[in-house]
């Protein structure tokens, strides 16, 4: 459910109220459903690369409206700056001054993505800071943006095509209204790995993919779109949150597996459950996570400690349990929960900082790891998302958590799942050891 | 209409030859902890915990929408509008609609027969898939009017005419207003079942100290059990309860020891039995999956155990011949007997604490020679039960009783130990049941390791 205030003032006279005395208003945002089109209204290409035309001809085959220019005062649904041929910062102009004369016409809910090349392997200084320059202004380009419209960037590897997998499958996560509540973030498309699903609505038809702390919250939700996506679902949970996790399994068609993921042999279980059942694993969400909140000057060992041991020690564990199976070798996929907390740090969270810190580090070195038999691993960062767990903050702390970002209120468990989805997907093959945010672009801290 | 065709039929896994049986495996089981009556489960129904119970096995397994052969559950303390209670429970769960289910009621006796007749019908090929259970509120029992007052409000339906109505409506009287509540007094003598037992355990002379042992293993073996997650996959939690509420791990023979008997304080003789050495009213349900081994095989599931055989016994309590719980005594050597096998071949002694004194007088009537000659038929005493092998993982005196769903605990709990117990020893292993019920009656079975 969308918060009150967003309800309030999205419509009718609060949306009047709200505009006169200045208050922030937030939008009902766009979110995927099923058989939704991908986005309504015609799509603005511009730039004037190979790519660029690349780009337009996979998006018509997409059976979008597709324009090369703008035309006055018509409301676009989206605008993609294709910008991989960059050489100097000077280069950028052009484009994004174009784009900008067609920001006014931008609909609710609408799209800016660019796609340029990852500035890491620049040839030179000049191409380095026009790639570098892309990044600067697309997050101040997503702060300017009003009416739920967000912009992300899609950051390709050196010589890779805008049209190579990856960089499509970004591209349509990033129009669709799975990425509502991703804002002002890039993903990098490393390799030409990945496929587009046969069935856009079903792409992880025929996967099995097990979900840590689906009981609740984030978890249940992750359970819910990953089987909505066409995944046999394995719920896993602690045994005395059993009855909630039943009530997922059985709504999802799958089935539970009561377990405490730091368990020695919690990978091995968790292996041996989803070949056994249901013949093969392909996906592992690690999103069973704990908070114990104290400042530092007042942390006890049992509270830094389990929150080590069960946000990122197990992950650790579970993984080389993974990583030796032969049962996970056929483009397998791992997607962890992080948090904005182990990026930007938050008071009082010094252990949770510490571990979702530490599940960005896994992340990322792991990639290698699944590389030889084409297995992905990523994460999301979720910023505030509307939980149980987080409609228990004191008022005054949780309206300013949901309030202070580009798109003025809290996420959906839905959203963090969606992105979840995505990286699982046949279509991410070639993004990994990347940490996507969604956060709505979360104005405090990095 | 091709998958509601699926669900109707047409989607048997083998054809059975006709004369022929096959085995009947127990793939696992699902139960709620058990609550002390008045306790976690006071507003829950009947049809609240065994749909609960079920749901929690099809979650574990993922039998949604799955056509099941037959359900089978039933309750000892039921309202009469439960009449088609599992059934009921199966039309509320994740389960396809076109499952078939029937009630059975056999005391508490009622869970382990349950199992042993959809086994059975699995056996013969008349199903490939059962579940099996059983479950009872002693907080939400039914109450029923006084006798008197039924007479008048059948009587009161039956009037036609206003002042025919008033007429029968003037014959009530205060007294009829006294509900009929349940209890588990036996209809024949009057007793409760805890003084029936005071009776036996006196005449086989078991101590207060041995019971008081009994109980305190009881509690000490189930604590160790959930200590290293033996129910993690047997067990569901339900209303914030995640073990069995009766469960005291920190108990101590000098706590048990300190309580006040509360049967057999009239008959002569020092009373022994206490709350502590007891089983207490308990709510909860307990189901049990059962199937062919090609209905398991082709869903991926596993076969913990197949069930071996059954015995039913019963023994003339009224007279005054045997004790109202001894029946198992009478039902385990003709079962041994059968499938040629002695004490010494069983692992594990599944032998449900209606009360320590049951158990101690069974063991004590197996191990008597008179006995087993004058009343068993043999040449001397059944055998010597190893205590080592008793009821390892605790059972009724620390989880408690609810009636009928104890048969479903002890089936699921025994299945699991006996494929462990096979794994780590690499070679099959088996398990005696042996559960009392009121009416004099017993049921017995055996397991063996798949």
């Amino acid at each position: 459910m969308t918060d009150k205030y967003t309800q309030m003032v999205s419509r009718g006279l609060g949306k009047d109220v709200a505009k006169r005395l200045g208050l922030p208003q937030p939008v009902v945002l766009r979110r995927y459903e099923p058989g939704a089109p991908l986005i309504t209204g015609p799509v603005l290409v511009s730039g004037d690369s190979a790519g660029a035309d690349d780009v337009a001809t996979a998006l018509l085959g997409w059976g979008l409206d597709v324009r090369r220019n703008a035309l006055p005062r018509e409301k676009l649904g989206a605008i993609i700056l294709v910008l991989d041929a960059l050489q100097h910062p000077g280069d950028l102009g052009k484009p994004v001054l174009t784009a900008g004369g067609s920001l006014r016409d931008l609909a609710a809910n609408a799209r800016v993505i660019t796609m340029s090349r990852t500035p890491l392997s620049a040839s030179s200084p000049s191409v380095a800071a026009a790639r570098q320059g892309v990044d600067g202004m697309l997050r101040s380009l997503a702060k300017e943006l009003r009416a739920g419209a967000t912009a992300n960037g899609v950051l390709l590897a050196e010589e890779l095509a805008t049209t190579s997998p990856s960089a499509l499958g970004a591209l349509r996560f990033f129009l669709s209204g799975r990425s509502a509540y991703v804002d002002g973030q890039f993903l990098t498309v490393a390799s030409a790995s990945g496929s587009m699903p046969a069935d856009t609505d079903k792409p992880l038809a025929g996967k099995v993919a097990v979900v840590t702390g689906a009981a609740r919250g984030i978890g249940a939700a992750i359970a819910r779109t990953l089987h909505r996506d066409g995944a046999k679902i394995v719920a896993v949970d602690i045994p005395a949150a059993g009855d909630h996790l039943a009530a997922v399994a059985n709504e999802v068609r799958g089935t539970a597996l009561q377990l405490d993921i730091s368990n020695d042999d919690a990978g091995h279980r968790i292996i041996e459950h989803a070949v056994e059942r249901h013949g093969r694993l392909d996906i592992v969400v690690h999103n069973a996570g704990i908070t114990r909140d104290r400042l530092l000057a007042n942390m006890d060992e049992a509270r830094w400690n389990s929150v080590i041991a069960v946000n990122i020690a197990a992950q650790l564990r579970i993984n080389e349990a993974l990583l030796r199976s032969e049962h996970f070798r056929d483009s397998p996929r791992i997607v962890s929960v992080a948090s904005t907390s182990g990026i930007a740090g938050n008071r009082g969270q010094t252990n949770y900082g510490a571990s979702k810190g530490g599940v960005i580090g896994m992340v990322r070195c792991t990639a290698a790891l699944m590389q030889p038999f084409h297995g992905t691993i990523n994460a999301v960062a979720p910023g505030f998302i509307e939980t149980e767990m987080t409609a228990r903050m004191p008022l005054a702390i949780r309206e300013a958590a949901r309030r202070l970002n580009s798109l003025k209120q809290g996420g959906q468990p839905q959203d963090v799942a969606e992105a979840i989805a995505f990286l699982a997907s046949d279509a991410a093959g070639g993004i990994s050891g990347e940490v996507l945010r969604v956060c709505g672009q979360q104005l405090v801290g990095a | 209409m091709a998958a509601a065709d699926m669900t109707t039929g047409g989607d048997r896994q083998a054809q059975q030859a006709p004369g022929t049986t096959r085995r009947a495996f127990i793939v696992g089981g699902n139960r709620i902890p058990f609550a002390r009556t008045g306790g976690a489960y006071v507003k829950s129904s009947n049809q609240d915990m065994l749909t609960a119970a079920l749901e929690g096995l099809i979650a574990r397994f993922g039998l949604q929408d799955e056509r099941i052969g037959e359900v089978a559950a039933g309750a000892v303390l039921k309202h009469s509008r439960d009449f088609n209670l599992t059934r009921e429970a199966v039309l509320g769960s994740s389960l396809a609609p076109e499952t078939p289910a029937y009630d059975l009621q056999q005391a508490c006796a009622t869970g382990l027969e349950t199992v042993l007749g959809l086994s059975n019908k699995i056996r013969l090929g008349q199903i490939d898939s059962g579940i099996a259970g059983g479950v009872d509120s002693a907080s939400d029992a039914p109450i029923a009017v006084s006798e008197g007052l039924r007479e008048i409000l059948l009587d009161l339906n039956r009037a036609k005419t206003p002042a025919q109505k008033l007429k029968v409506i003037s014959r009530i009287r205060p007294k009829d207003l006294a509900p009929d509540a349940p209890n588990t007094g036996e209809p024949r003598t009057g007793l409760s079942m805890g003084e029936h037992q005071a009776l036996t355990t006196a005449q086989w002379k078991v101590t207060r100290e041995a019971q008081d042992e009994l109980a305190y293993n009881s509690h000490r073996n189930l604590a160790a059990a959930y200590q290293r997650g033996f129910f993690d996959d047997l067990l569901t939690p339900y209303r914030g309860l995640n073990r069995d509420s009766n469960l005291r791990a920190d108990t101590s023979l000098e706590k048990l020891a300190s309580l006040k008997p509360v049967f057999g304080k009239t008959l002569g003789s020092e009373a022994t039995m206490t709350a502590g050495n007891s089983t207490p009213l308990t709510d909860g349900a307990a189901t049990v999956l059962l199937a062919s081994e090609e209905w398991a095989n082709s869903r991926g599931l596993p076969t913990l155990a197949t069930v071996v055989d059954g015995e039913a016994a019963a023994v003339d309590f009224v007279h005054g011949k045997d004790g109202l719980l001894m029946a198992p005594v009478f039902a385990v050597p003709r079962l041994l007997a059968r499938q040629g096998l002695t004490f010494e071949d069983i692992d594990f002694f599944e032998i449900h604490e209606a009360f320590a004194g049951t158990v101690l007088s069974t063991l004590a009537a197996w191990e008597d020679e008179e006995f087993g000659r004058t009343r068993l038929g043999l040449p001397g005493a059944l055998g010597k039960v190893d205590r080592a092998k008793l009821n390892v993982n605790g059972s009724s005196l620390a989880a408690g009783h609810p009636f009928a769903a104890t048969g479903g605990r002890i089936v699921a709990s025994l299945a699991k130990m006996l494929h462990e117990k096979a794994l780590t020893e690499g070679r099959p292993t088996r398990g005696l049941i042996s559960v009392c019920a009121a009416g004099g009656q017993g049921v017995v079975a055996i397991l063996e390791s798949a």
